[in-house]
């Protein structure tokens, strides 16, 4: 059993209310940051970790906080992403939600490494309930001296609130997010300028997701060092991963990294394997925009090497075989579950969510929708197959911001390990028109088919 | 016409959302007092509403309206008592939202986008709210609804007919 660095404490009750945070060793990080460390210190440590954003990118965190202009004249900020919108994600409201302190522990010392002076949580606006869970957990930080002026009697002082959103996923890319969180629409800015130079009001900013930010906690209470010997090569410390779909136990499991893919799918201590005693069918292993993979390939990689929860492992084999850790949104599909209206809920909600400054993005992905609607409701032609890969291939790689490559990933993976089975759409249009098909009448592709105890 | 404006709570708490922000970035109070709007003004934002949000911000009424458009939690028409938010995508679908989305449509005898006659349902799907360890789900008002079954469905619905409750994000 792996060692649980964010959510050691979640259950512990109470834990949501100051008291019972700080009497089980909370805000140490804070402690130790502002009086025995420089901010230059807190930043090395988390360099030293390896810690990668946990937000979708997987971009080295201590890496994006040395980017940040020190030389500027301007405020700096902080801003935390909690906008969480990426279909089969759900871990940051988990955090928020249980243990809010965490991450108010973590923006403010992750603010003291960087030097702002105010710092946001930009939050998803369906998550309204949560907003309040953060308000009343920031007022009681401000009580106890670890917000506001001159932190535990430091010259440090930092003012931190909570932005909701209005319900846009754009928004959860970080530079939409700022345009909204300016009280405009949630347009992308064209890069460069990053974020880390011309970020919220043009002033240097760090953008960084819930959970990145709670990583800090830890990090800077055990070393860098510490936090480094959990996981492989690359991919140190543990995971928040958000399970859902045809398993028997959906919900959020902390992992280390490395933790064979096999192991936690069916493993009783995470997902505790395929419900129903039937057998997998495909996983999505990253949240919605990455790429779908067959069962065989999400357990084994095409070399035959065991599939490990990594951001190396899952992308072995690239676009062709692998696929992405992502957010870790781990979304789980049995053998009745049809690919094709899978991914055409997926392209509905791109299709939806593009906010239509780039025609390849705008258009293609209602094309995709408007072509796999008709696939799954047994309208298709053959040629819409080649034709949805076409439309993703246009969009890939020629917009401002990468939904539009999130919305192309999932058809050509789609398409690619499970051309069949739109094959069979177009070929048995009566067979598909219940909405229930393959409940009724699994598609087997039995190379495929994962084989549990059969 | 009657002239609108905030309750002097609300109009506190719209003061206190705006000194968040640096001095003449109070635009960037935008979307937080549109949903303070959104629940003191029945549910949607009107365009006298969405003026009167511009003039407390200083700021064009385009503005607000561009902004107001864009995000899917605003509602720029009148809807009913209760918005009922179904989720719909992949993961919710896997567990059965078309089973929940469709009780509904037959037991509020509305299909999905209306409001029911009597002003009290308005159903909605929406996209991924990050339940979907929990799925199907619902959301209405600021509470989620989570491991939904039909019995879970007609509960509810009964609950919140008999409480005549109006739904709102703000509570
Ligand atoms: C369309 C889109 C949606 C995104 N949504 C989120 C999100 O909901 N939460 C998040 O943390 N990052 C999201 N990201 C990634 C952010 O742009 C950014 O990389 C991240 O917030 C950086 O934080 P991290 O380095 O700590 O992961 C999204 C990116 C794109 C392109
Ligand atoms: S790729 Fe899509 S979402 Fe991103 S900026 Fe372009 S149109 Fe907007
Ligand atoms: S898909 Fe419904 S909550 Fe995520």
């Amino acid at each position: 059993m792996g060692k649980k660095l964010l959510t050691a404490n979640i259950n512990i009750p109470g834990i949501e209310t100051f008291d019972v945070y700080r009497k089980n060793g909370g805000y140490a990080s804070v402690e130790k940051a502002l009086k025995t460390m420089t901010p230059d210190e807190v930043t090395e440590e988390v360099k030293k970790s390896g810690l990668r954003g946990r937000g979708g990118a997987g971009f080295p965190a201590g890496m994006k906080w040395s980017f940040l202009d020190r030389k500027s004249e301007k405020p700096r900020y902080l801003v935390c992403n909690a906008d969480e919108s990426e279909p089969g994600t759900f871990k940051d409201r988990y955090l928020m939600e249980k243990i809010p302190h965490l991450l108010i522990e973590g923006m403010i010392t992750g603010s003291y490494a960087l030097g702002a002076r105010t710092s946001y949580i930009y939050i998803r606006g369906e998550y309204m309930y949560i907003v309040r869970i953060l308000e009343k957990a920031i007022e009681e930080a401000y009580a106890a001296g670890f917000l506001g002026q001159n932190i535990l009697g430091t010259p440090y002082s930092l003012d931190l609130y909570v932005h909701p959103g209005a319900g846009a996923y754009i928004c959860g890319e970080e530079t939409a997010l700022l345009e909204s969180l300016e009280g405009k629409r949630g347009n992308p800015r064209l890069k460069p300028p990053f974020p880390a130079v011309a970020g919220l009001y043009a002033a240097p900013t760090v953008v960084n997701n819930v959970e990145t930010i709670a990583a800090v906690v830890p990090i800077v209470n055990g070393g860098g060092d510490e936090y480094a010997k959990i996981g492989i090569g690359k991919s140190t410390g543990t995971k928040l991963i958000s399970a859902s779909g045809h398993i028997n136990k959906p919900g959020i499991y902390e992992i280390d990294l490395g933790l064979p893919v096999e192991e936690f799918i069916y493993s009783d201590e995470y997902c505790g394997g395929i419900w129903k005693g039937r057998k997998m069918k495909a996983v999505v292993a990253g949240g919605s925009s990455v790429p779908i993979l067959p069962a065989d390939l999400i357990l084994k990689t095409a070399k035959g090497e065991q599939r490990l929860m990594t951001y190396e492992s899952l992308a072995d084999g690239g676009f062709v075989s692998g696929t992405m850790l992502g957010s870790g949104g781990f979304i789980v599909y049995d053998e009745t579950a049809c690919i094709v209206r899978n991914l055409w809920t997926f392209a509905r909600f791109y299709h939806h969510e593009s906010c239509g400054q780039c025609s390849p993005c705008r258009e293609g992905t209602g094309w995709m929708e408007k072509v796999l609607h008709r696939i799954e409701h047994g309208h298709g032609h053959m040629s819409d197959i080649d034709l949805l890969v076409d439309v993703a291939k246009k969009i890939e790689g020629n917009t401002i911001c990468p939904l539009g490559d999130a919305a192309a990933w999932p058809v050509a993976s789609a398409i690619r390990h499970f051309r069949e089975e739109f094959e069979y759409h177009v070929k048995y249009p009566e067979k598909v028109s219940n909405p229930k098909h393959f409940e009724i009448e699994p598609f087997r592709s039995e190379k495929k088919l994962e084989a549990v105890g059969a | 016409m009657e002239e609108i404006k905030f309750s002097e709570k609300s109009l506190a708490l719209v003061n206190k959302i705006i000194k968040r922000y640096p001095e003449g970035r109070q635009k960037s109070a935008l979307l937080p007092i549109l949903h303070v709007a959104q629940a003191e003004f029945d549910g949607w934002l009107s365009p006298a509403v969405m003026d009167l949000v511009a003039s407390i911000l200083k700021i064009k009424p385009i503005e607000v309206y561009e902004v107001a458009s864009f995000y899917s939690m605003y509602n720029l028409e009148p809807v009913g008592k209760c918005l009922i938010e179904v989720c719909q995508t992949g993961p919710c679908w896997l567990r059965g939202s078309d089973d929940i989305v469709e009780h509904l449509q037959n037991k509020l005898n509305i299909k999905v986008g209306e409001t029911t006659a009597d002003g009290m349902f308005t159903l909605k799907t929406v996209e991924c709210l990050g339940s979907c360890g929990t799925a199907p789900m619902l959301q209405c008002g600021a509470k989620f609804h989570e491991n939904l079954t039909t019995e879970k469905v007609d509960a509810l619905v009964e609950d919140l007919r008999s409480a005549n409750a109006r739904s709102s994000y703000m509570r």
